[in-house]
This record gives structure tokens, C-alpha cells and sequence, in this order.
């Protein structure tokens, strides 16, 4: 049904864990990972890849700049 | 990943990323800190400018001291609030370059009262950027002017006293009743439309000093989760419901 699907990547080594992306998203799509990444963070990844829209509000809020945003048109 | 997630993820469909003008260094704040948004909006407002050439920072101590290995542009370093003197002399030497300060409470509001006040005063065509946690975070969060009144802080254990301590000061409301500021405004960085608004504040800074029209006051009220004790997603809150009523968010001045 979706016109729009998302997906993010984000730079796992780099995420500080802060949480601040997970509560941004309006589509519930990311999490803190159970597992750490090298400096001991709990990286956001997305749980629920399939719900994202690509609106770029967890990129926007993300102070240390790990996520890139990817949109895609699939009524084409 | 699933193969719709590698169709999704091609080049071409990327809406957000890292601007260009962010040096890559990983950034030496705390998880959720303002100060990493705020320097994410001024390399973003340099580089869609096309002005990274003829922009020139003035970075003040605090946190934010080492803002220079973050933003890809020229940069100077000032002793502690003398941003606005250092920024004048550069402005005048090179009235042709974009110049702005970058200043924390403590940094601005307190020990650099007299330079924030005479350089905006002046009219100096500069933009400062005056970000306000209420707290000095990089020495272990003690009280700054800016502090709220029972807001605790390591050298306010039982919060701030007005009878000891004074009041919380609004320096952005003083500094928009001098003639030589042309554009002052508070903003914050806590949700998307929030960002987006502060970022055209910073953009409409910047054209300022393009058409010379004096001092760009802009700061933005900003958490600082390590000195407030607090989770970054709690900070949030906290300063929305304690901070914007102090610090209501919104143009104050715009000549
Ligand atoms: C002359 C001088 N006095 C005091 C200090 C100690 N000092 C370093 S940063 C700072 C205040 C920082 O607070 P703020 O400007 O609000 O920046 P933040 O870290 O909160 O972003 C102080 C008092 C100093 N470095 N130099
Ligand atoms: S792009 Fe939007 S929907 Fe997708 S993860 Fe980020 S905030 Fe959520
Ligand atoms: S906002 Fe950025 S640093 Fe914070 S958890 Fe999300 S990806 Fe990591
Ligand atoms: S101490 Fe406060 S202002 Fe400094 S980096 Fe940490 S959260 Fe940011
Ligand atoms: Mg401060």
C-alpha cells in the first residue's frame, strides 16, 4: 500500500547509543541493539525495517551525524 | 540485509545524510548532546551557502572548545568569552568573509558579558551563536547565569537560591535592546520541526552578514544530559517543560 519505503544505515561503530533517533521515529522502526559496539554502546538499528517510511526525522536528531536516510518511490 | 533493503539503499535514494562539511572526526561530546545537532545545522547552512572558503569560526572554551575539528572551514580559538572581540578584529580585517562566534552560557553570558555586549553594541557584522544548557558542562556542571532558579548543579546542591545567587539571566532579551543587533532569536534542537526552524535561523543569519546588516543573534536552548544527570531523551523533556518557560523560543528582533 505504502508509496514511500525507507530504510536507514547506520554507522554502528560510530552511534553513541543516546537514544535520541529510536523515539524520533514515528513509525517505531529502530532500537538500541542488544549487543555493544566497540566503545560499549548499545548502536540503533532498525527492529522493524519494513515499517519505515524514510522521513529522515531519525537522521535530523542524530547529534553525531551516523545515519544516512534512503526514500524510494515504489508507484513508479 | 534482505534484498528489498539493498533496492531501497542505492545512491540515488538517499534523502539524509552527513554533509560534506563535517570533518568526519568523531565528535568528542556525550551521547545526545545539543552541541553535535547545533554543529551538524552550521556546516550544513556553510555548505548548501557554497561559503565553506569564506567562513571563518570563532570557537570559545567550554565544550564546545574544539568545534574546529569538526566543521571543515577556517577557525580561530579564543581565550574564555573573548569570542566577540577576536571575531571583530577578523570581521574588519576580512569584511569580505562570513565570521561567527560559538559560545556556551558560561563561556558568553558569564565571563564574557563585556565582549558579547560591546561587539553587539558595535553592530559588528558577525553571527553569534550562543548555545544555552543552563549549566558550565565541560568543568563538571556548575551553576551559570543562565542556571534555573532551583535547578541543581554541583555547586547549587540544593538548587539555585535568587537570594544567594541571583536570577537566571536573559541575555539574548538585553542583547536585542541594543541598536546595532539586527536579527535575534531563540530556538531549540529537541524534535525535527525544531531543528528545521533553528536551521533556517542560522541560514537567515548568515545572509545578514552578506547584506551587512550588523550583529545575528542566535541562540539556541540546548540539554546538557552529563551535567544535568539525566538521560539525553529525559533532557529533552526536562528542558521543555523548565527551560522554554524562562526561555520562550521565537524571534525577538528581526530589522
Ligand atoms: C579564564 C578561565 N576561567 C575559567 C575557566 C574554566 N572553564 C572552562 S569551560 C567553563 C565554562 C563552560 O561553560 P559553557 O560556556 O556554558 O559551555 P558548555 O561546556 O556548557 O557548552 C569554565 C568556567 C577557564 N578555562 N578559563
Ligand atoms: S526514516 Fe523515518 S521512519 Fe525510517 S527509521 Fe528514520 S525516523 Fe523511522
Ligand atoms: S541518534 Fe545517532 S548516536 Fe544516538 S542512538 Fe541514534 S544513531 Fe546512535
Ligand atoms: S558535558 Fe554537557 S555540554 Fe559537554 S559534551 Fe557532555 S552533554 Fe554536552
Ligand atoms: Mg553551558
Amino acid at each position: 500500500m505504502a508509496k514511500y519505503r525507507g530504510a536507514v544505515i547506520v554507522d554502528a561503530e560510530r552511534c553513541k547509543g543516546c537514544n535520541l533517533c529510536v523515539v524520533a521515529c514515528p513509525a517505531g522502526v529502530l532500537t538500541l541493539a542488544r549487543e555493544v559496539n566497540g566503545k560499549g554502546y548499545h548502536y540503533s538499528e532498525m527492529a522493524r525495517p519494513e515499517e519505515c517510511i524514510g522521513c529522515a526525522n531519525c537522521g535530523l536528531v542524530c547529534p553525531d551525524a551516523v545515519i544516512t536516510v534512503y526514500r524510494m518511490n515504489t508507484k513508479q | 540485509m534482505t534484498a528489498e533493503i539493498t533496492e531501497i539503499t542505492r545512491e540515488e535514494h538517499i534523502v539524509y545524510r552527513k554533509t560534506p562539511a563535517l570533518t568526519g572526526n568523531v565528535m568528542h561530546y556525550c551521547p545526545g548532546c545539543s552541541h553535535g545537532v547545533i554543529h551538524k545545522l552550521v556546516a550544513e547552512v556553510i555548505e548548501e551557502a557554497g561559503i565553506r572558503d569564506k567562513t571563518i569560526g570563532v570557537s570559545p572554551v567550554g565544550c564546545s572548545v574544539l568545534a574546529y575539528n569538526y566543521i571543515d572551514i577556517d577557525w580561530a580559538e579564543a581565550a574564555h568569552g573573548r569570542a566577540p572581540a577576536v571575531a571583530t578584529g577578523i570581521s574588519r580585517l576580512h569584511p569580505e568573509k562570513y565570521v561567527f562566534t560559538y559560545q556556551g552560557d558560561g563561556d558568553l553570558a558569564s565571563i564574557g558579558t563585556a565582549e558579547v555586549m560591546h561587539a553587539c553594541n558595535r553592530g559588528e557584522n558577525i553571527v553569534i551563536i550562543f548555545v544555552n544548557n543552563a549549566i558550565y558542562g565541560m568543568t563538571g556542571g556548575q551553576m551559570a547565569p543562565t542556571t534555573l532558579v532551583g535547578q541543581v548543579t554541583s555547586t547549587t546542591p540544593r538548587g539555585r537560591d535568587v537570594k544567594l545567587n541571583g536570577f537566571p539571566m536573559k541575555i539574548t532579551e538585553l542583547l536585542a535592546q541594543l541598536d546595532g543587533t539586527t536579527y535575534v532569536t531563540r530556538q531549540a534542537v529537541h524534535t525535527p520541526p525544531a531543528i528545521r526552524k533553528a536551521k533556517n535561523a542560522l541560514r537567515k543569519a548568515f545572509e545578514n552578514t552578506k547584506k551587512d546588516k550588523g550583529t545575528s543573534f542566535v541562540e539556541i536552548v540546548g540539554t546538557c544530559s552529563s551535567g544535568w544527570k539525566m538521560t539525553p531523551v529525559e533532557a529533552n523533556r526536562w528542558m521543555v517543560e523548565n527551560m522554554f518557560p524562562k526561555y520562550p523560543l521565537g524571534d525577538i528582533k528581526d530589522i
